[in-house]
């Protein structure tokens, strides 16, 4: 066990630093996108632009550009290349609205896959199966932005249903909070809830058949608790890794798509305004404050893995 | 489309001898005989890949559409125009903006856009951008991981080493943040690798950047399955008569990763039609005035207001045309690798 986080926080820092570089340099092989130019504003002197560049260090080997920026993110100091807002600041900022568009879209998911590939599965073959299979397609084929904006402009404008827009802090008002964010919720489980409920029907027909199952039945236990206790926590497994993944990309800002088209302000929406500038400290900071979810849930995800299977062990 | 098994079965296989585990032939059949046979019998996914061809079809048939029913083309507006539809004159755009709406005529059957252009022509046209893209990504895609998959897989070490670390990096951004950041980057300076150069407008670039995004999902299974094949005694057998590794992994291991190809392929091609619009959508794909239905979605959403045609018609044509490579793929993965647990994310 401490071997294997041990092993794991290793692997971590590796990944983050191999993806810290990747993304540093995705920015800097651009021509024509000398930041000191951006930093000087309008109608710069030619002075001005190289005594920022000499303050700013651009005028350094790229290598030392990155290990300066590396070491302003962890000590943050970090400052936006565009409006020189300190970018750690407007992360922790913003970091509340996208962990409330992850929690709550993943508990809608998570219930709502869960109800209805049990239900599917346990009517494989049937109409209520493949109704179900159908909607499921729809929704990974729908794009997330396309049934946002169309839920925002009728819900939200047209019919008033829901509040068109707009974020209130759970701390304000937790009623308002969730009303305010059911719309976001809706909209990113779609996708989940196909991609889940369809692994989840598979993995419980994988189990209905087994032998401690037909036992369970046997000893004559309710056909619910054989379900619920027997068969579907076996089936879980696989989707509580999934789960983990989707989970920590949507915490770190992975779900851009959903916060620019709710305009949510999270962090996902500001990497895309910065990728859109090409303000490369912010990116780097998102991406890296990103990757360090998904690693970490997938480790927290891995040790429930070996509690809820002790058959599996953890190397 | 990598399968058309209709038309090549009705001839080779009797009915009377179909009967699952009955009859002496049927021992003798091929895997992809009886994978074809399956899918043959998959009725709906056979009505879903029949939607697709439609829709590719129509959107090929875009500038006979444009000629000959609504005498414009893609680009072309008529900001200042007038039609008369049932003898009532109408302006295109009105003075306050607001495009006009489906009129269910020849011209303009779907709307305008603001710009005054035909919405059911950009449509076709954009279906042809989109469609292109996610047929082109895929094969290279397929390549691509077929390449790295098999070379990780069958000389291990540190070819493995070095490759599982590099998609493992691909796989740790999230799709999107990734796709956009390397459109945004690319857009702007173009790509310049040795004698290959590609400018920033160019469709090649979201073409490449799905491909290379995509690798990692089909890398790692292949990688997987060559590391078990070659074990198995017909890659001995080869190298015992003296095949070398470049003809082992073509003539012997390529053939048995054929079935998790076609089982991927058509799952790519609709993750990245996906893509492609979500690029589109976040300024990092299809550059405008070029139509995509993600540049049309895009554009339409910024005027949702005054027109939701804008928005809601190039999205059914996406939602369409996705869904009937996802029901299609579905089940030539049923038929082909009922127990494969296929999965292509995109968030």
């Amino acid at each position: 066990m401490k071997r294997f986080v041990i092993r794991r926080i290793i692997s971590m820092v590796a990944v983050l630093f191999a993806i810290s570089i990747v993304t540093f340099c995705i920015f800097n092989v651009i021509p024509n996108s000398d930041p000191a130019q951006r930093l000087a504003g309008r109608n710069p002197t030619t002075g001005q632009i190289e005594a920022i560049r000499r303050q700013w260090g651009f005028d350094k080997p790229v290598y030392t550009q990155y290990v300066k920026t590396m070491e302003k993110v962890f000590t943050g100091d970090l400052f936006s290349y565009v409006n020189q807002t300190d970018v750690d600041e407007k992360i922790i900022q913003d970091a509340p609205r996208t962990f409330s568009l992850a929690i709550g879209a993943a508990i809608m998911w998570m219930f709502v896959a869960i109800s209805l590939g049990l239900y599917s599965a346990v009517r494989a073959g049937k109409f209520a199966d493949r109704f179900l299979t159908v909607l499921a397609l729809i929704g990974i084929s729908m794009p997330v932005f396309w049934v946002g904006a169309l839920m925002n402009y009728y819900l939200g404008f047209k019919w008033n249903i829901f509040p068109n827009g707009g974020y209130v802090p759970f701390s304000d008002s937790p009623l308002q909070w969730a009303y305010h964010l059911i719309m976001p919720w809706t909209a990113l489980s779609l996708l989940f809830i196909g991609v889940y409920s369809r692994v989840l029907r598979s993995n419980v027909l994988d189990t209905i058949n087994d032998d401690y199952v037909r036992t369970a039945r046997a000893k004559g236990l309710p056909e619910r608790q054989v379900l619920l206790r027997h068969v579907l926590r076996n089936s879980l497994i696989p989707i509580v890794s999934l789960w983990g993944l989707d989970f920590g990309a949507v915490v770190g800002g992975g779900a851009l798509l959903t916060e620019t088209v709710f305009d949510l302000q999270g962090v996902g929406q500001y990497a895309a305004e910065s990728i859109g500038q090409l303000d490369v400290p912010p990116v780097l900071a998102i991406v890296m404050f990103g990757a360090f979810f998904v690693v970490v849930l997938t480790t927290v995800v891995d040790i429930l893995y070996a509690t809820l299977d002790p058959r599996i062990r953890l190397t | 489309m990598a399968i058309e098994p209709a038309a090549e079965l009705a001839t080779a296989v009797p009915e009377a001898i179909v009967a699952e585990g009955g009859g002496t032939r049927v021992a003798g059949l091929a895997p992809w005989r009886i994978a074809l046979r399956r899918l043959r019998r998959n009725r709906t996914a056979l009505a879903f890949g029949a939607l697709f061809v439609v829709i590719a079809g129509m959107c090929l048939a875009a500038p006979i559409y444009a000629e000959q029913v609504a005498h414009t083309d893609q680009f072309k507006n008529h900001l200042l125009e007038q039609i008369t539809i049932d003898g009532v004159k109408r302006d295109v755009v009105s003075p306050s903006g607001v495009a006009i709406g489906p009129t269910y005529t020849g011209r303009f059957l779907l709307g305008a856009d603001g710009n005054g252009r035909d919405i059911a022509v950009r449509l076709l046209y954009g279906g042809r951008t989109s469609l292109m893209i996610g047929l082109s990504a895929a094969p290279l895609t397929m390549l691509l991981a077929i390449v790295v998959g098999m070379l990780a897989g069958f000389h291990r070490g540190w070819v493995d080493a070095i490759i599982s670390r590099a998609l493992e990096i691909i796989w740790s951004f999230p799709v999107v943040l990734l796709g956009v950041a390397l459109g945004t980057a690319l857009a702007l300076g173009g790509l310049k690798i040795g004698p290959l150069q590609i400018d920033g407008e160019s469709e090649l670039i979201p073409i490449l950047i799905i491909a290379v995004i995509y690798v990692p999902y089909l890398a790692r299974p292949v990688r997987g399955q060559v590391l078990a094949l070659r074990e198995k005694e017909f890659v001995e057998a080869a190298r015992a008569q003296g095949a070398g590794s470049l003809r082992i992994m073509f003539s012997e291991i390529l053939p048995n990763l054929s079935s998790t190809i076609v089982v991927f392929f058509p799952l790519i091609v609709a993750n990245a039609i996906l893509l492609e619009a979500a690029l589109s959508f976040l300024g990092a794909g299809v550059r405008p005035p070029n139509p995509s239905w993600g540049t049309m979605i895009s554009e339409g959403v910024d005027r949702i207001v005054t027109g939701p045609h804008l928005t809601i018609v190039p999205g059914i044509m996406l939602v369409l045309a996705v869904l009937a490579l996802n029901v299609f793929g579905d089940g030539v993965r049923d038929a082909f690798d009922p127990r494969a647990k296929v999965r292509v994310k995109h968030r």
